[in-house]
């Protein structure tokens, strides 16, 4: 009987593991949202994580982009060839792009470069520590720390995805006129006539959504960060797996709602 | 000043804190001693409302921690973190002046920077370490640059974590100075928890020893070395051979 019953209860133990790790992370979030609203606001703490986490992502995202736009480019070209459709590479690239590689390769490098930067330096901090320090300092570690950790991330990811679509387009552009013989001019036309706003828009609004995931999994993984070396590894390794795996559900259940409802 | 009344924490299934009751009067330095993993830091972290006690209570100047204001509560102490715990993103003078820079009794950044540094000569520290960052320093240094920004707001209470740990014989004699000067010039309530008996002696007007998280001993400094509780005595005398199991 018991060895009949040692399965059902490893498969109790892992959903009961995870139904509490959802509700920790849901208590998580919710805990940010709320600080995010009530003062004290560190402005200066802001800016910094907009510089390190905004700006100083562009070259990843950008490079990122700029591959992405010029393989498209030549995938399309070569599956359009198969029935006589190279002439789509264009809108193809744009629409690919746009709606979804930008956003999504996007947050997936960013998840990388930030998540766990994020979380290695928060887990330092409380292994070393410096969190209690700051709950002696009278400084809420949630405030100072994660909220604008988050609300950087929110509102900068957007920002690198408009960025990436257009290098993204601009590297499906030098593909196509350079080596598929494409003409500069309708090229440019064919791309700007075929995007619909609303292709911009919810690749920025996945931006968005993929920002706040990036710096949550990164926040949350450094705060419970295990001891020594081992935890705070284990904690990186976690947020940047976590917030890949969020980014890829959240991308499809957007997709799903945005242009399937 | 502080008062422990049968406080009691687990952590899972480790009983750390056993019914802890202590009293620290005002003034007064009250050196907690006890092996490591005996609920030293713990009792500290639950004083300040780090951690939360399973049960009992815990007052300061009759106020119980766990109600109130947490900012005005935390404002009037001072802590000492066994690994300086300086915030390393910012340099020394900063980290002095954190507190000084925010919330309530916010000032303007250049009388801030003053009281650093007057903070820092106060721990033997010139000038010139203020714009460095922490990681630059040695750890020592980092001890003092810690101890500075603990007494930057000038605190009523002052909790003092494994203060010579890491630290060469002769750093820490003068750290364990540096402390029961301030401790003396300020007037302040002082709580050190530490396993070094150059420390105890040195900063101690009075000693409480935990064991197996409850006080096992609780008297003033001069009566360590005469008092007859075994316990104490193979502490006192670092012996292997005693009540206290060496294998932990």
């Amino acid at each position: 009987m018991t060895v009949l019953l040692t399965p059902l209860a490893s498969i109790g133990r892992s959903t009961l593991a995870l139904l509490s790790s959802i509700g920790r992370v849901a208590i998580f979030v919710a805990r940010t949202l709320g600080h995010v609203v009530r003062p004290p606001f560190y402005p200066r703490e802001l800016a910094h994580q907009l510089l390190h986490i905004g700006w100083l992502s562009l070259p990843v995202v950008g490079l990122t982009a700029l591959f992405t736009g010029g393989a498209l480019a030549l995938q399309i070209f070569a599956g359009g060839s198969r029935f006589n459709a190279e002439a789509v590479v264009p809108q193809i690239v744009a629409i690919g792009i746009v709606r979804e590689l930008g956003p999504v390769l996007g947050g997936l490098m960013v998840a990388g470069r930030v998540a766990s930067a994020i979380a290695a330096e928060i887990g330092t901090m409380k292994v070393t520590e410096q969190i209690d320090a700051l709950v002696t300092l009278s400084t809420n570690p949630m405030k100072y720390l994660t909220v604008p950790r988050v609300v950087a991330a929110t509102v900068s990811l957007p920002i690198l995805v408009a960025v990436g679509d257009a290098i993204g387009i601009f590297g499906g552009y030098l593909v196509s006129t350079t080596r598929l013989g494409f003409n500069e001019i309708a090229y440019i036309q064919n791309t700007t006539d075929f995007l619909e706003v609303w292709d911009v828009t919810s690749g920025l609004i996945k931006g968005a959504v993929f920002g706040f995931l990036v710096a949550i999994m990164g926040c949350y993984h450094g705060m419970k960060s295990g001891k020594g070396a081992r935890g705070v590894g284990r904690a990186t390794t976690n947020a940047v797996v976590s917030a890949s795996i969020l980014i890829l559900a959240a991308n499809y259940l957007l997709t799903e709602l945005f242009f399937n409802a | 000043m502080i008062e422990l009344r049968d406080v009691h924490k687990a952590f899972g299934r480790k009983q750390v804190l056993r019914g802890l009751t202590l009293g620290v009067a005002q003034g007064e330095s009250c050196v907690i001693i006890g092996g490591s993993g005996t609920g030293k830091s713990v009792c500290l972290k639950c004083i300040l409302g780090l951690v939360r006690p399973d049960s009992g209570q815990i007052t300061v100047g009759g106020q119980d921690v766990t109600q109130g204001d947490r900012d005005a509560f935390l404002a009037r102490f001072g802590m000492l973190f066994q690994g300086g715990a300086l915030f390393d993103s910012m340099p020394v003078w900063q980290n002095v002046a954190f507190r000084l820079m925010r919330g309530e009794g916010k000032r303007p950044k250049a009388e801030a920077r003053e009281i650093a540094l007057d903070k820092l000569r106060r721990v033997g520290l010139t000038g010139d370490v203020a714009e460095l960052y922490p990681s630059e320093l040695s750890g020592g240094m980092q001890k003092r640059v810690s101890l500075a920004r603990a007494i930057a707001a000038n605190p009523e209470i002052i909790f003092f974590d494994e203060p010579t740990t890491g630290l060469d014989p002769i750093m820490s004699g003068v750290i364990n100075d540096l402390i029961r000067e301030i401790v003396t010039e300020m007037g302040v309530t002082a709580v050190t928890i530490t396993h070094d008996m150059s420390s105890v002696r040195a900063i101690a007007d009075k000693v409480a020893m935990l064991h197996a998280g409850k006080i096992r001993w609780h008297g003033p400094v001069d009566q360590i070395d005469t008092a007859d509780d075994p316990y104490l005595r193979q502490f006192v005398t670092g012996s292997a051979d005693g009540p206290i199991e060496t294998v932990r």
